[in-house]
């Protein structure tokens, strides 16, 4: 089959259509942008049948075989994450089309949310440190323009401090990448890590390039700019940035991990970054507790749960990896149907502030229901994907015999139970003063139920658990999983 | 392990659908959402009578999906399950009943309906439970449709009950969840068994058992409000009536006390956990327990807050069945399943009666209600007896065969416990009766309201079909369909009969 | 490695030490956009440096790399700017508030 050549399609389809949409106008910009996203979705399937035929895709580009040439490469963890990056965009486009605001309407917003379609599918391809780099930009400088886009003083500082630390992230990444391919003269990460020699040096590339990564990814205690970023951004474009834009990061971590790190002292590094991971668990809980505005609740509830997505270094075996992708998954779509929820419900009311969406419940039940079902599935409730995933983390714990880490996940249910109760308390609670009149504008039902599918997503996520993993258990990298 | 595997997953199911279709109903159709809520619950009652011929008749139903590898969701339909599917089947139709009228001009009926499906489903889910990780994902569900209900009036003090009801539900779930990933850990999943077997297939291994048992009953004692984990019960009174008679009589408290029943004689079996040293443990917990909610109800001026503190005290009446060997003991802690539900569900109705219509919330506003409200009265005072246990009434049957089950297992300070919580019992009722139908009542009532007539019948008489019950659980109790003859039939299979 | 690569080297060591103080501790965002770009500078250094490894011709591959580099590095300066001169005439300031501060607009869309 095709699939395998249509690969590279993936990266320059979105890219020529953030061309293309350039030239349109803004609403005509914005269904080129879903009509692009659609036909992922939709292409996704032959992708995985390909992928469950025939186990991870490579691609060399330009027809150049190793070690000059620039590979493509599709494993288990790129196809699901490829798949949730199609689902999410979906659904996050649709929101902004519905609800434009000010930020939708700009000429250079939808040109900028291709080009971090384009961004994420070349991170998730990519087996190349360089082109990692080149990915990573793409990413970055469309993420903050979306950001930017909201238009608000708020936004422009968060999308300033987001561009710079965000770019400090990157020239380490970069300095990282060149130790690397002078020591080993390649790029590509298989035959670099083969390469690799354990040394002095290679520690300090990695460390570099690490640094570089949980920058990017907003990791405890480099996470300071996020929920200012994710909370002053339009909705639909916090929805992707948290449930997407940082995953993307992430997985470099995990690849380097797994790949290079083997060589230079990843049995270091790894607990230490679980212990990071563990660190933003407790802090992020914490500060979304005390936080007294929605969508900053919901931004520091990211710090959290990235936090998860790390303990697997602390205990890399199948079951722990399992939990991890599905983690993976299930935030994903629970923190975007959150954040689409959340914006649903700040429009209706008019204000950003918990106290004053007293009453949601009557006043746009269908995005309290999303909200509250995304919640259960970030608190790890049954039933529902984070459930599951909560589930296969603590097995991977316990026969790990990691008691801290069992601890430390049953101390992360019971913060997202504080905080997200916390917040749906204020939603459901009585408005005091009936008469108050509502500044808010009405919100379309598209926009609430593309919340409502995403958590919906997250919740059927518990019951097809199964044959989701068994796509993401072909393996990978030379230790095994990712 | 005949036909028809898909009967348990309806069970729950019918209830689930009930739950959606209300909620996407809205708050406006108030007659297509009555008509769905009985109907529902008369459809329910009817599978229920299905399923009881067929279970009596020594057929079993089992429904199976896997989730992990190695681990399945499974919902199975044995004698034990019918006993509390059943209990739980006829109190929510008499429940919809009495909220229909409660609630009749109140805001937010959509959810609340919605919520109280929602939740029934959650409790068909736990009867049905094959094993511990399904009772767990049921266990939690519960816990997430009965928050919306516990603060639905919205105020200040239901969100802080609300937040009690959290603090403890959940922590206690996180211990049930490091029990059940201990358990996992070790042996995988393991179904639920007549005469439980996880000792055999971890023997050797007492601390892990004697740990695992440890943090399962704590999970399990969170909702069973068994000393020291009670705290959020008789705050969550804050909560509407016909939640409060649904939390006590059936669905949260009966969920912990059901799973401590299931983890006893179906997880570990009544012989291991006696040979690991465990039921002395228990029986002085609850015996504990039975004791001090009896003294805490003596001290509650609301009456409430009496009703609460007694279910405290009764439910462990259940635990305590559990965890003396021998099956007459067993027989009188699980007809106490029943029987306790009959009997407090009919004392919440009663107290949401006096409320609604008087405005009586405190025990000494109740002076001389029997004149003006007879039937609510009478109701009241058959149950308030047969919780006292006096005979021939159904709480007399319970404590019965508790005391013999406990004297026949040499345990006889049981017999103490049951006398002096039997006197409690009296202490703390008797005075309420007393004011009842012997004071004189007073010249103007707290609130009076007049709700229409159809709203009072609607309240009253499901508080009339329960206390009828009630009567009769104890009169009959002889008879093969009673509770007590069902339970036997339990034990005899349990026992290996 | 000749004693020629290790000036080299440690110029960029010392503009990796300049970039990095300056982009954390200026005030004014300009010099915290020069900051960065000293950074960039520093970093393509070490590239064509290390990319050189002793031999003669220099790897083309290094040379590639720093190229690409400095055309996102100006694409990403020139985006700053832009991103500063919005934020000034909205706010009439052009730097970030104390790390700590809590965003001053209230964040809706």
């Amino acid at each position: 089959m095709a699939a395998t050549e249509l690969l590279p399609l993936w990266v320059l389809v979105p890219l020529l259509a953030a061309a293309l949409a350039a030239c349109l106008p803004a609403r005509r910009a914005g269904q080129l942008a879903l009509a692009v996203q659609l036909a992922a979705l939709a292409s996704w399937p032959l992708l995985a049948a390909a992928f469950a035929d025939r186990g991870p895709l490579t691609v060399s580009l330009a027809g150049l075989a190793p070690p000059l040439a620039i590979r493509l490469y599709l494993d288990g963890i790129g196809l699901l994450l490829l798949g949730l990056v199609a689902t999410v965009t979906t659904a996050a486009s649709l929101h902004a089309l519905a609800t434009p605001g000010r930020a939708a309407l700009r000429p250079a917003f939808w040109p900028a949310w291709l080009v971090l379609l384009a961004g994420l599918h070349t991170v998730v391809l990519s087996f190349d440190l360089f082109n990692m780099y080149v990915g990573l930009e793409l990413l970055t400088l469309a993420a903050v323009a979306l950001v930017a886009s909201a238009g608000t003083v708020a936004a422009l500082a968060a999308a300033m401090r987001y561009l710079l630390l965000a770019m400090l992230g990157s020239l380490a990444w970069l300095a990282g990448v060149a130790m690397i391919h002078a020591g080993t003269g390649s790029l590509d990460l298989e035959l670099a890590g083969a390469a690799l020699a354990p040394g002095g040096w290679v520690s300090v590339a990695l460390a570099l390039m690490l640094a570089g990564l949980l920058l990017k990814a907003a990791v405890f205690p480099l996470h300071g700019w996020l929920p200012l970023a994710h909370g002053a951004a339009p909705g639909a474009v916090s929805a992707v940035l948290s449930a997407l834009v940082v995953k993307a990061a992430l997985l470099l971590v995990w690849r380097v991990q797994l790949w290079l790190g083997p060589a230079g002292g990843a049995d270091a590094a790894g607990p230490l970054l679980a212990a990071l991971g563990g660190a933003a668990i407790l802090w992020g809980s914490l500060s979304a507790y005390r936080q007294d505005r929605l969508k900053q609740v919901v931004a520091f509830s990211t710090v959290a749960q990235l936090g998860y997505l790390l303990l697997v270094l602390a205990m890399p075996s199948a079951v722990a990896w399992q939990g991890t992708t599905l983690h993976l998954l299930a935030h994903g779509l629970a923190k975007a149907a959150m954040f689409l929820a959340a914006a649903n419900l700040v429009r209706r009311a008019g204000d950003p502030r918990l106290a004053a969406l007293a009453g949601s419940d009557a006043a746009a039940p269908v995005s309290v229901f999303a909200f509250a079902l995304a919640g259960v599935s970030l608190v790890g409730l049954p039933p529902s994907g984070g459930f599951l995933a909560k589930w296969l983390l603590l097995q991977g714990a316990w026969q790990a015999g990691a008691w801290w880490l069992v601890a430390l996940l049953l101390a992360g249910s019971l913060l997202a139970a504080a905080y997200l109760f916390r917040t749906l308390a204020a939603l459901l609670a009585h408005r005091d003063g009936a008469g108050q009149a509502r500044a808010g504008l009405p919100v379309p039902r598209i926009a609430e139920l593309a919340a409502l599918a995403l958590a919906l997503g997250a919740i059927v996520l518990g019951f097809a658990a199964a044959p989701i993993l068994d796509l993401a258990a072909l393996p990978a990298g030379p230790g095994g999983a990712p | 392990m005949t036909g028809w595997p898909a009967l348990p997953l309806l069970l729950v199911l019918l209830s689930l659908a009930t739950a959606l279709a209300v909620f996407l109903a809205g708050e406006a159709r108030q007659r297509l959402r009555t008509t769905l809520n009985l109907a529902a619950a008369l459809a329910k009652l009817g599978l229920v009578a299905l399923l009881l011929r067929a279970v009596a008749a020594g057929e079993t139903f089992q429904w199976r999906m896997p989730l992990l590898p190695g681990l399945d969701l499974v919902l199975k339909v044995d004698s034990l399950t019918l006993l509390f599917t059943t209990l739980s089947a006829v109190l929510w139709l008499l429940t919809t009943i009495y909220a229909i009228g409660y609630l009749e001009r109140s805001p937010g009926r959509a959810r609340f309906f919605g919520f109280f499906s929602l939740c029934v489903a959650a409790t068909m889910g736990i009867a049905t439970a094959g094993n511990l990780f399904t009772f767990f994902v049921f266990y939690e569900l519960l816990t997430l449709a009965t928050w919306p209900l516990v603060v639905h009036r919205g105020t200040q003090a239901s969100f802080a009950g609300g937040r009690s009801y959290l603090c403890h539900t959940l922590f206690g779930s996180s211990l049930f969840l490091a029990g059940l990933v201990w358990l996992h850990a070790l042996v995988g999943s393991q179904d639920f068994i007549a005469g439980g077997e996880l000792g055999d297939v971890l023997s050797g291994n007492e601390a892990a058992q004697r740990g695992i048992f440890v943090l399962l009953l704590a999970g399990m004692g969170v909702k069973a409000a068994l000393l020291p984990l009670h705290g959020w019960l008789p705050k969550a009174m804050v909560a509407p009536a016909p939640v409060s008679a649904l939390l006590h009589a059936v669905a949260v408290v009966k969920a912990g006390a059901f799973g401590i029943v299931r983890l006893v004689y179906d997880v570990y079996g009544s012989e291991r956990v006696q040979a690991l040293g465990l039921g002395h443990w228990l029986a002085a917990l609850a015996a504990a327990t039975i004791l001090y909610g009896s003294l805490m109800a003596l001290r509650q001026a609301d009456l409430k807050k009496r009703l609460a503190w007694s279910t405290v005290s009764q439910v462990s009446y259940i635990a305590l069945g559990a965890a003396i060997a021998g099956p007459l003991a067993t027989i009188g802690g699980l007809v106490h399943l029943v029987h306790q539900g009959l009997m407090k569900i009919t004392l919440f109705f009663c107290a949401g009666l006096y409320a609604e219509l008087l405005g009586s919330k405190r025990i000494d506003q109740l002076d001389g209600v029997g004149r003006v409200m007879p039937w609510t009265s009478l109701a009241f005072t058959v149950t308030a007896l047969g919780m006292i246990g006096v005979p021939p009434m159904a709480g007399f049957v319970s404590k019965w065969y508790l005391g013999t089950g406990a004297v026949a297992a040499g345990q006889s300070w049981v017999v103490g416990v049951l006398v002096a919580s039997t006197l409690l019992n009296a202490a703390y009722f008797l005075p309420v009766l007393g004011r009842i139908w012997f004071r004189p009542p007073p010249d103007a009532w707290p609130a009076p309201t007049r709700p229409g007539r159809w709203a009072r019948a609607a309240m009253l008489l499901p508080a009339l079909a329960t206390a009828l019950a009630a009567l009769l659980a104890g009169l009959l109790a002889g008879l093969e369909l009673s509770p007590l003859g069902w339970v036997k039939l339990i034990v005899a299979r349990e026992y290996g009969g | 490695m000749a004693a020629q690569d290790l000036v080299w080297l440690g110029v960029a060591a010392g503009l990796v030490g300049l970039g990095v103080y300056g982009v954390l501790v200026a005030g004014h965002l300009l010099r915290k956009l020069l900051a960065l770009n000293l950074l960039g500078t520093a970093v393509f250094l070490l590239m064509v440096v290390l990319g050189r490894r002793g031999a003669a011709t220099p790897d083309p591959v290094s040379q590639a790399m720093v190229l690409t580099g400095i055309v996102v590095a100006v694409s990403a300066t020139a985006f700053g700017l832009a991103l500063m001169l919005a934020l000034y005439r909205r706010s009439g300031e052009a730097a970030l508030d104390d790390e700590a501060g809590a965003p001053d607009g209230d964040g809706r869309d």
